[in-house]
């Protein structure tokens, strides 16, 4: 996690418009999308700033598109990111999966609001943390980070380059309609004070680059188009050199080092926020703009002599299984607020293994969880 | 506790109460240094749908960004004084534009015609938000009426900074007016 905030003077900046700020930080020149509330204003910046950056800004005829284009563009050297919402997250999914097997690096923000389908276009949701997991088809790893104030739009959006650079995968952001809306002052940090993280490139003399040799990280040396290195990109499954294969020597490998290369490095990609956990008895497992009103209310049991702690998950997937197993060892009870059914609240029970006992909080009526409904329920458990 | 205020500026779609909460959050957060969340609620249409701006001003960092109980509550339609008057924490102040409330929930609340003085005074309709702010600033206090200046110059388009100086003036007179026309009458404290 990035924590410093140095330097310079304050903006107010909403959700949105911080993230354009931490993709330009973390090197992004090229963004495709399709506007959706309440991810325009993504789309709005970018074509603002990015032009006056030597990047591009283009604007697709819809969201199959804007993924299409962003893969290219990553492909061709370039950082790249598109935005969108419910609807066109959608339409993302094959694409998607292609970024996924092809090892494109890419970023996709997803700012949740009411579904299915056009649902609740105005108001808050977190109704597609599954399929941020399983939305595209195939078994497959992948990295999704979830936001929750607007500095986290900037700090975040910048560490989702640096994974999707440093493994070679697709990330996507998953924020809502609150925090992408929700204007907050913030001190963008200098350049310098940020790490970036560039792909790895070939050194070897381009005759000799194997594009998809397996490396002791998982990951190889990604070749730019237009650099020398000519390789075979394709969404079907491929050995060593990039062309298809179905011979099962050259399919397993393959498929073990696309999950390998996200699997072994769980530590450094699962990042949690623990506040007031070391003595608590209940616990409540949040994220999104529902980790705020959580916050709230852990302050609030405590002041009424509840102990309470929060456990804020900042990836939600790879599920951050190992730093949350021994809270439920340790406490009487797990809260789960969401803007879903349960949708993650299934992933803690799951883990859980009936260590403590798990409830969940559900709201789905595109309206935010109040400190006070979480407080009710800390009370009770 | 630290002490957090909660203003709700509420109306329709299009009264500028968005651009309203943002003058706002940048004149206490940016100008005055403060913590600071600007939230909004509106429906899909560009104009008329019920729209609420909120602004969260605190002496430390702002977990939960949305209002609980308004300190502040400005209503610049009947419909909006209607749905939130009593969510106001005990004590609040509510504003309304008298214009365009006709029926007021409770006698405490302070009724000025930002949209007739928009209109009158300062020619354009379309500023009643401004006003609404100057007087909104001048009767709570929340903001020093320097910060809000600066903080709607550098908001409103260029060439309109005259225009909207005299909306924030006319709309702080009308406060001041109401507040020296309340001190005259000997009202009972409870």
């Amino acid at each position: 996690m990035i924590n410093s905030q140095i330097m310079s003077h304050p903006v107010l900046l909403q959700g949105n418009e911080a993230m354009v700020e931490g993709a330009l930080a973390a090197g992004c020149r090229f963004f495709a999308g399709y506007p959706i509330t309440p991810a325009t204003e993504i789309s709005e910046a970018m074509s603002i700033k990015l032009p006056a950056l030597g990047g591009t800004f283009i604007q697709m005829e819809d969201e199959i598109a804007s993924m299409g284009a962003i893969i290219g563009a990553s492909l061709a050297g370039v950082k790249s990111m598109t935005a969108t919402s419910g609807p066109g997250f959608s339409l993302m999914q094959e694409n998607l999966g292609f970024a996924v097997i092809a090892e494109v690096p890419c970023v996709i923000v997803n700012v949740m609001r009411g579904g299915p389908s056009t649902g609740l276009p105005t108001h808050v949701s977190q109704g597609d943390v599954q399929q941020a997991r399983w939305g595209t088809h195939g078994d497959h790893p992948i990295i999704v980070l979830s936001v929750s104030d607007t500095w986290e739009c900037f700090a975040l959006t910048v560490k989702a380059f640096n994974l999707s650079e440093e493994f070679r995968t697709p990330v996507i952001i998953l924020s809502d309609e609150v925090v992408a809306h929700t204007r907050e002052k913030i001190i963008l940090p200098n350049p310098e004070e940020l790490e970036i993280v560039d792909r790895l490139k070939p050194t070897m003399p381009p005759e000799w680059y194997i594009p998809y040799e397996d490396t002791p990280r998982g990951v190889p040396p990604m070749g730019i188009f237009g650099d020398g290195y000519r390789y075979h990109v394709t969404g079907l499954i491929h050995d060593v050199r990039g062309f298809p294969t179905e011979r099962p020597d050259e399919i397993v490998p393959f498929m073990e080092r696309l999950f390998r290369k996200i699997n072994q490095h769980f530590a450094e990609i699962q990042m949690v926020e623990e506040y007031l956990t070391a003595d608590a008895e209940v616990l409540v497992a949040a994220y999104g703009a529902v980790a705020r009103s959580a916050k709230r209310a852990v302050d609030d049991a405590r002041s009424r002599g509840v102990k309470a702690g929060l456990f804020k998950l900042i990836t939600l997937w790879p599920f951050p299984r190992r730093v949350l197993e021994p809270h439920l060892r340790q406490v009487r009870a797990v809260l789960v607020p969401e803007l879903n059914k349960g949708q993650i609240a299934r992933e803690v029970k799951r883990i859980n293994q009936g260590a403590t006992r798990v409830e969940t909080l559900s709201r789905i009526d595109g309206r935010l969880i109040t400190p006070d409904e979480i407080l009710a329920r800390l009370l009770k458990l | 506790m630290a002490k957090r205020v909660e203003i709700r500026l509420a109306g329709s779609g299009g009264q500028g109460l968005i651009l309203a909460g943002v003058i706002l959050a940048e004149a206490a957060g940016i100008h005055e240094g403060k913590f600071v969340a600007q939230t909004q609620s509106y429906g899909p249409e560009a104009r008329g749908g019920a729209s609420k701006s909120e602004v969260v001003i605190s002496d430390e960092a702002i977990d939960y960004p949305k209002a609980v109980k308004p300190d502040v509550l400005l209503c610049l339609n009947q419909k909006a004084c209607d749905t939130y008057i009593f969510d106001v924490k005990p004590g609040g102040t509510v504003i309304v534009d008298e214009t365009l409330v006709p029926h007021l929930p409770t006698s405490r609340a302070v009724a000025i015609p930002f949209t007739h003085i928009a209109r009158e005074e300062v020619g354009r309709d379309m500023l009643a938000n401004i006003v609404a702010l100057g007087a909104l600033a001048a009767l709570t206090g929340i903001v020093s009426l320097e910060s809000l200046e600066a903080a709607v110059l550098a908001r409103v388009p260029r060439g309109t900074e005259e225009l909207n100086r005299k909306a924030l003036k006319a709309g702080i007179n009308a406060a001041q007016k109401h507040l020296s026309a309340k001190t005259a009458q000997t009202a009972p404290e409870w």
